[in-house]
Formats: C-alpha cells, sequence, structure tokens
C-alpha cells in the first residue's frame, strides 16, 4: 500500500519496493511496457535463432548446425515470432495505447489485464524451459499431425510446445475479453464508434479475432494432449482417425492469426499517415468497413493453407475465391493510405518513414500471396522458399515495419523523450535495405526449387548465391536494430524531453503529458469529432473555426481515485504454471497446481468483494 | 431520471453504453465458449461412424437413464433462475436453498456422468478403444468438467450467502454465474441431441 500511494504521488523509491511496484502493477501503461520489453527481449530471442539458421544455410554442406538442432531453429523462431514477439508487441500497444485513446483512466478490468500478462509471461517461461530440459520442440511451428503423435516425436520436446502454447492461449483469451468490454463500455463521452481512432477500431477486430479463434486452436491442443497422454486416437491414421483435422483445425486458428498479426500495425499506419500527412485519413469509414471485412473473411480462407493435401477440385476453388476476395478489402486500405498522403503538408519523420516501408513492403508480400492464391501456382510455391518469402515480406514487412512506426510515433509519449529523428531514419534504411536483401532472394531460391526447412544443401543446385546474399543481408537487419538501441541509450540518457504533443497529433492521448500521469486524464474529455484534438487545435478544415477547450479548471489530482495493485495476478499465474508444467513432472503437481489455481482464483475474485469504491477505475461513465 | 442517472455514475463497473463491464465480459466469454464446443462438437461428427472396431455408440449409449440425468440438468436451470429472482429481492432464506439446490443438481449430473463414465469402461469402451471412444469421452468430459467448474461456482457464492456476505447488491455475481449455467446447460442440449438422439 505503501508503495501504490508512493506510485500515485511519484516519491523515490527503493529498489527493492520498485520491483515490487511493477510486480503487483494492474496500470495499463505499465503492463504495456512489461509486454514491450518482453516483446523486444524474445523479437532479439528469435532474431538469435534466424541468425544462426542463416550462417547454416550461408553456405551448402553447412556444420555449423546439425539436422535437429536445425529442426529445433525453426521451429523456436516461428513460434517465437508469432507469440512472443510480434502477438505481445501489439498487446504492449493495445495496453498502453487504448484507454488513452478513447479517454478512459484505465481497461475495464486491470487486475485481469496484469493476469493475462503473467500468463503470457509463464507461458513464455515454459516454452522455453525446454532449452534447459534438452527437449526443444522440433516439429514446426504449426507442428503437423502425425508428426507430433508419441511415435514420431516419443521426448519431451512436443509437450513443451503444447502446454507452453495452451497457456499462452489462456493469456491472449483473457485479455480479448479484457478490450472488447473497454473498448464498448470504457469510451470518454462523444467517442461514438464510428469517432474512434483507427487504431482502435483495428485493435477491436483483434480482439473479436482472438476470442473466436484461439478457441481452435486450444481444442487442437488438448487433442493432442489426449492423444500424447492418455492414448487417444484423435491424429492416429492406425485407428482410422484422419490427420487433416489437425490441419483444419490449426487454420481456422491460424489464418485469423494472420489478421491478429498485421491489423494491429494497419492501425498504427492508419494514426502515423494522417498525423504526418497533417490531414485526415482519406475514407475513414471505408477502411473500418474493409477492417472488419478482413476480420470476417479471415474466418473463410483457412484451407489455402492445404492445397497440397489434395481436398478436392470444389474445395480447392471455394478457398480460392475467399482468399483472392481478401485481397480486396486489403487493397481497399492500401488506397486509403496512399490517398492520405495524396496532397498533405507530409512531415518525413521517422514513425512516416518506417508506415511508408510498411505500405511497400507489405503490398509486395500481399502480390506473392495473390499467387499462390491460386492452387495451381500454389502446389509449385507451397513448402519452397518462396513461401517463406512471401510470409516474411508479410510479418516482417508488415508487422514489424509497422509496429516499429508505432515505437517511433508513441516513444515520445510512453517515455517523455524524443527518440534521435536522424539515428531513426538511418535505422529505417538499414532494416528496409537489410530486409530486402535478405527475403528477396527467397523468392528466386524458392522459383528454383530450394525447399524450406531444409539444414542444408548440395553445392551444385545452383542455390549458393542466393543463400550467401540473403545471409548478408541479416547483418544488415543486425545493425539496424543496434542502431536502434543505441538511439534508445543515447536519448535516455541525454535525450530532450518530448512535449505532451510532439507531432502536432489528432487522438486524444496528445492531450495530455508526456509521460502521462497516473491517473491518465484529470478531467474526463468531451469528444464532439474524430480526430477531435486537431479539430479543436486547427477547426474542421470546412470553415468552422479552431475549439477554445474549457480553460482547464484545477483538479486535485491526489483524490483521483485509481485501483491499488494486487499480487493475485501474479500468483494465479505461478499456480497455473505449476499445473501446467506438472504435466510433465507428476501428476500429484497437476493436481497441487489445480487446487492452487482454484485456491488462488477465488481469492482474486474475492478481493474486492463488497468494497465497490476500491474497484476498477471509471471511464466513460457518465 | 436524474436520480437513476447519479446512481448509474456512481457505480465503477457502469460504462457508457450503461452496460455492466462484467455482464459484457460474461457474454464476450460465452460466445468464445460456442467456438470451443463447436471444435469439439466438429471434431466428434467429423469421425462420427469412422471407428474402425467396436463397440459403437448403438451398442453403449443408454438413451432412458441420460434422459433423466439431462432432465436433472434442464431443472437445475429453473433451480437458478428462482435462486437469482431470491437474491434479487434480497430475500436470501431461499437464496441460499435455491443456489445450493442448483449446485446439487448440477452435481447430480455429473454423478450420473461419473456412472455413465465408469459403466461404459466396464462394456469394453475406453478412450483409447477407438474413435467414437475418443470423441465421446472428450466431448462429454470437456463439458462435465464445465458443469464441475459450475458446481465450484455456485457453491462459492452458497458458502459467500451462509456467511452473510451475499445479498441484493451482489445480484449480478449471481445473475453472471446464471449466464454461465445456462449457456453450459444450452451446450448439453445440443450434446445430448447429436450423440444421444441422432441414431
Amino acid at each position: 500500500m505503501a508503495t501504490h500511494a508512493a506510485y500515485m504521488t511519484g516519491t523515490k523509491l527503493s529498489a527493492g519496493s520498485v520491483l515490487w511496484s511493477w510486480i503487483t502493477t494492474v496500470d495499463h501503461k505499465r503492463i504495456g511496457q512489461l509486454y514491450g520489453v518482453s516483446a523486444f527481449f524474445f523479437f532479439l530471442v528469435g532474431g538469435i535463432e534466424a541468425l544462426i539458421m542463416r550462417l547454416q544455410l550461408a553456405h551448402p554442406d553447412g556444420t555449423l548446425v546439425g539436422a535437429q538442432r536445425f529442426n529445433e531453429l525453426f521451429t523456436m523462431h516461428g513460434t517465437t515470432m508469432v507469440f512472443l514477439a510480434i502477438m505481445p508487441m501489439s498487446a504492449a500497444f493495445f495496453n498502453y495505447m487504448i484507454p488513452l485513446m478513447i479517454g478512459a483512466r484505465d481497461v475495464a478490468f486491470p487486475r485481469l489485464n496484469a493476469l493475462s500478462y503473467w500468463v503470457f509471461f509463464s507461458g513464455a517461461l515454459l516454452l522455453h524451459l525446454s532449452f534447459l530440459a534438452g527437449a526443444v520442440p522440433n516439429a514446426g511451428w504449426f507442428g503437423y499431425a502425425n508428426l507430433t503423435s508419441t511415435q514420431f516425436s516419443p521426448t519431451h520436446n512436443i509437450d513443451f510446445w503444447m502446454l507452453g502454447l495452451q497457456v499462452l492461449g489462456i493469456s491472449s483469451l483473457m485479455a480479448g475479453f479484457n478490450f472488447i468490454v473497454t473498448i464498448i463500455n470504457m469510451r470518454a463521452p462523444g467517442m461514438t464508434l464510428m469517432r474512434m481512432p483507427l487504431f482502435v477500431w483495428m485493435s477491436f477486430v483483434v480482439q473479436f479475432l482472438v476470442v473466436l479463434a484461439f478457441p481452435a486452436i486450444t481444442v487442437a491442443l488438448i487433442l493432442l494432449m489426449f492423444d500424447r497422454f492418455f492414448g487417444t486416437l484423435f491424429y492416429a491414421p492406425a485407428g482410422g482417425a484422419d490427420p487433416l483435422l489437425w490441419q483444419h483445425l490449426f487454420w481456422i486458428f491460424g489464418h485469423p492469426e494472420v489478421y491478429i498479426l498485421i491489423l494491429p500495425a494497419m492501425g498504427i499506419v492508419s494514426e502515423v499517415l494522417p498525423t504526418f500527412s497533417r490531414k485526415p485519413l482519406f475514407g475513414a469509414p471505408v477502411v473500418i468497413y474493409s477492417g472488419i471485412m478482413i476480420g470476417l473473411l479471415g474466418f473463410g480462407v483457412w484451407s489455402h493453407h492445404m492445397f497440397a493435401v489434395g481436398m478436392g477440385p470444389v474445395a480447392d476453388s471455394a478457398f480460392s475465391i475467399s482468399t483472392m476476395l481478401i485481397a480486396v478489402p486489403t487493397g481497399v486500405k492500401i488506397l486509403n493510405w496512399i490517398g492520405t498522403l495524396w496532397g498533405g503538408r507530409i512531415y518525413f519523420s521517422s514513425a512516416l518513414y518506417f508506415s511508408l516501408g510498411f505500405i511497400a513492403m507489405f503490398t509486395l508480400g500481399g502480390l506473392s500471396g495473390i499467387m499462390h492464391a491460386s492452387p495451381p501456382v500454389d502446389l509449385q510455391q507451397t513448402d519452397s522458399y518462396f513461401v517463406v518469402a512471401h510470409f516474411h515480406y508479410v510479418l516482417f514487412g508488415g508487422s514489424i515495419f509497422g509496429l516499429f512506426s508505432g515505437v517511433y510515433y508513441w516513444w515520445p509519449k510512453i517515455f517523455g523523450k524524443l527518440l534521435d529523428e536522424r539515428l531513426g531514419k538511418v535505422h529505417f534504411w538499414l532494416m528496409l535495405i537489410g530486409f530486402n536483401v535478405t527475403f528477396f532472394p527467397m523468392h528466386f531460391l524458392g522459383l528454383i526449387g530450394m525447399p524450406r526447412r531444409i539444414y542444408t544443401y548440395a553445392p551444385d543446385l545452383g542455390w549458393n548465391f542466393w543463400n550467401l546474399v540473403s545471409t548478408i543481408g541479416v547483418f544488415v537487419i543486425i545493425l539496424s536494430f543496434l542502431t536502434f538501441i543505441w538511439n534508445v541509450i543515447a536519448t535516455t540518457r541525454s535525450g530532450p524531453p518530448a512535449p505532451a504533443d510532439p507531432w502536432d497529433g489528432r487522438t486524444l492521448e496528445w492531450t495530455i503529458p508526456s509521460p502521462p500521469p497516473v491517473y491518465n486524464f484529470a478531467t474526463e474529455p468531451v469528444v464532439h469529432a474524430r480526430d477531435d484534438f486537431w479539430v479543436q487545435k486547427h477547426g474542421d478544415g470546412h470553415g468552422s473555426p479552431p475549439r477554445k477547450g474549457a480553460p482547464a479548471a484545477h483538479v486535485d489530482t491526489v483524490s483521483i481515485h485509481m485501483p491499488p495493485p494486487s499480487y493475485w495476478p501474479i500468483l494465479l499465474a505461478g499456480a497455473l504454471f505449476v499445473m501446467f508444467s506438472g504435466a510433465l513432472v507428476s501428476i500429484y503437481q497437476v493436481v497441487g497446481g489445480g487446487l492452487l489455481t482454484l485456491y488462488c482464483m477465488i481469492r482474486f475474485m474475492l478481493e474486492y468483494h463488497h468494497q465497490p469504491d476500491v474497484g476498477p477505475a471509471a471511464g466513460g461513465h457518465h | 431520471m436524474a436520480a437513476e442517472h447519479a446512481v448509474v455514475a456512481h457505480d465503477p463497473n457502469i460504462g457508457c453504453t450503461g452496460l455492466d463491464n462484467r455482464k459484457m465480459g460474461m457474454w464476450a466469454f460465452l460466445g468464445s465458449e460456442c467456438m470451443f464446443f463447436g471444435s469439439l462438437i466438429g471434431t466428434y461428427l467429423a469421425y462420427k461412424g469412422k471407428s474402425i472396431n467396436g463397440p459403437g455408440p448403438h451398442e453403449i449409449l443408454n438413451i432412458p437413464l441420460t434422459s433423466v440425468s439431462a432432465f436433472v440438468l434442464l431443472m437445475s436451470s429453473l433451480l437458478m433462475v428462482l435462486a437469482l429472482a431470491a437474491v434479487q429481492r434480497d430475500d436470501m432464506r431461499w437464496g441460499k436453498i435455491w443456489l445450493f439446490m442448483t449446485a446439487l443438481f448440477g452435481a447430480g449430473f455429473v454423478g450420473f456422468q461419473c456412472y455413465e463414465f465408469t459403466h461404459f469402461v466396464h462394456l469394453g469402451l475406453t478412450l483409447q478403444t477407438n474413435l467414437f471412444g475418443s470423441t465421446f469421452f472428450v466431448l462429454t468430459g470437456f463439458h462435465g468438467a464445465h458443469v464441475t467448474g459450475g458446481v465450484i461456482w455456485l457453491l462459492s457464492l452458497w458458502v459467500l450467502a451462509l456467511r452473510g456476505r451475499l445479498g441484493a447488491q451482489d445480484s449480478l455475481k449471481v445473475e453472471i454465474c446464471g449466464l454461465y449455467w445456462h449457456f453450459v446447460d444450452i451446450v448439453w442440449i445440443a450434446i445430448f441431441t447429436l450423440i444421444y438422439l441422432i441414431p
């Protein structure tokens, strides 16, 4: 309690108290930072795994790692980048920015939010304990049955993977419920759905994808768990089962997952472009509708991952058509982004560079995607490096460029320091060049027949040159991220402090100080338009003059009530970890962990029973 | 209206739509649960009739017996409604009785399921016997686990009520538990129809 009071008033604390205050925090801004730091850490881990693979493939007959180690590397690289880097990096922005952008003091369920983070942490830990146990997952990030059966994977490798993903799924689901309620119910007065910032809108679509898609992988993993632990026959062809069941369940989750990874980046780009073009997003409602369309169609295209398994001409045609259809709302967005730039008074900031990089690289990835929407073409490209090139263009060229646009855009708001713009542009150019040098040659390699996931190749196949080029590109990417880390260190030490509104922003987060106070808004904002802050400063562009905000009334900010910290989220997550990891140790640990989980859950739920005034902070409830 | 508005403004759980955060969160959770049971039921249907050896559903399933347990579960939904109504009017004497009865009926259903599972194992159907065994036990087992979770939830509310810590001001907590309970019942109607009634 003492630490909470000190945090609220900004008093200096001892190191132990600081650590305790982070462990027990329920503040969405701190949880956002925890997600961001974890995501960047795992981004580097996944990057190192990629580096080792590229070094192995730089020359034919590479001997750096063997075939088994290579299997582990590509499995953990994919799993880490999808679940432990891009998703939590998006979650960092959901956490930090959504309450600020809708004018709320926190999310709907602050303690549940902390629980989501700590469960994510447990899942990441469980997955990586496999390195210590010497049983690293090795069946690829989509773990096709029946390679994952005990017959072909008798050790704990797959167990770590399936239990870790199960825990991570629980975290994502809880966060999904929390943000759906937050976005529907915590908006400031006047913030109608159609006035919501585009980033909030795209995040909103993402939350629906999460809560509707994750149950499919949860079930797929449960069935796998029963097969491996209890000898059921779900994926056992000998018992009459069809291993394609896994592929269907996995991709019913897996394709919406692709949009879970890209839509937050699209939302960020839709904030950055209007700000630095100094004009409204072109056709904003259409961008919203096309985001919703992407979300809906995203559930109807999963089998395009499975053209090669022989589903027959009818299914192939149907999924081919729906896949080509989903390119339409995506193309609409690209048109709208370019329309936003058109005729704008453009300020070329680092954030804008990354957004422009996003549009260009994502378009390239989309074009190769359209190619393998056609089954005959896909049959040539599937499981080749062409596909590896494609999904790195949408995930790295798309998601990572978009997310780093957000990093440069919101950094001053989050940390109260301006990043160096010159170093930011150096980061951008190195990343753009390194990215293309690494991944563009993979198109050629795929088309001349190099399969994905091979640990080495013979020297006479004509693949030597482009593999070497690709590996050289990785070092340029490493250089780009060293530039970013240097930028962060240098500006944190001696950079200029950031003003509240460094970019002449358009949305509510720029109306409050950088970094924001614990309570975000001293008085609840009232919203009259989309881009309300811009309209306040500059008028609506149709002749109405700038609107003077009400004179700042003196608010006694000390009396603003914020939810106090809680240690039950981390304890409950710990209990879940004990239960899930018990599956690898003994049944007693599972039962003990289960009982502990139940106990923590009841304590968690009753923490504020009959103390309604200590409940969650209110936002938008007038 | 003005007085009502003031009351609403003081409850930190009521958001800008006038709806309670916790109730909306439960609806989002139930939406997700639809996909969860949808995937399990889809798996059952995909493997229906694909077992390469017996015993099959028609040799094993005892429809009259399970109809009784299904009836018990459906009646528990009625008791849940009565429990909520009692708590809402702050009649905690009946509130306690109906909460306990709801939990008891739910536990009765789980008891039936334990008996059914044991009986089937004696008849030679286990998780490992064939695809019917795998899909049947996992689907109905996860439903049973949901009912068990609901029973624990109801008993927790009942214990709170016994200690005098549950009253009309907490009726929303009972209502949310009720939403979950009715959902689990509805899922059983789907499972019962698909597994037991459709030949």
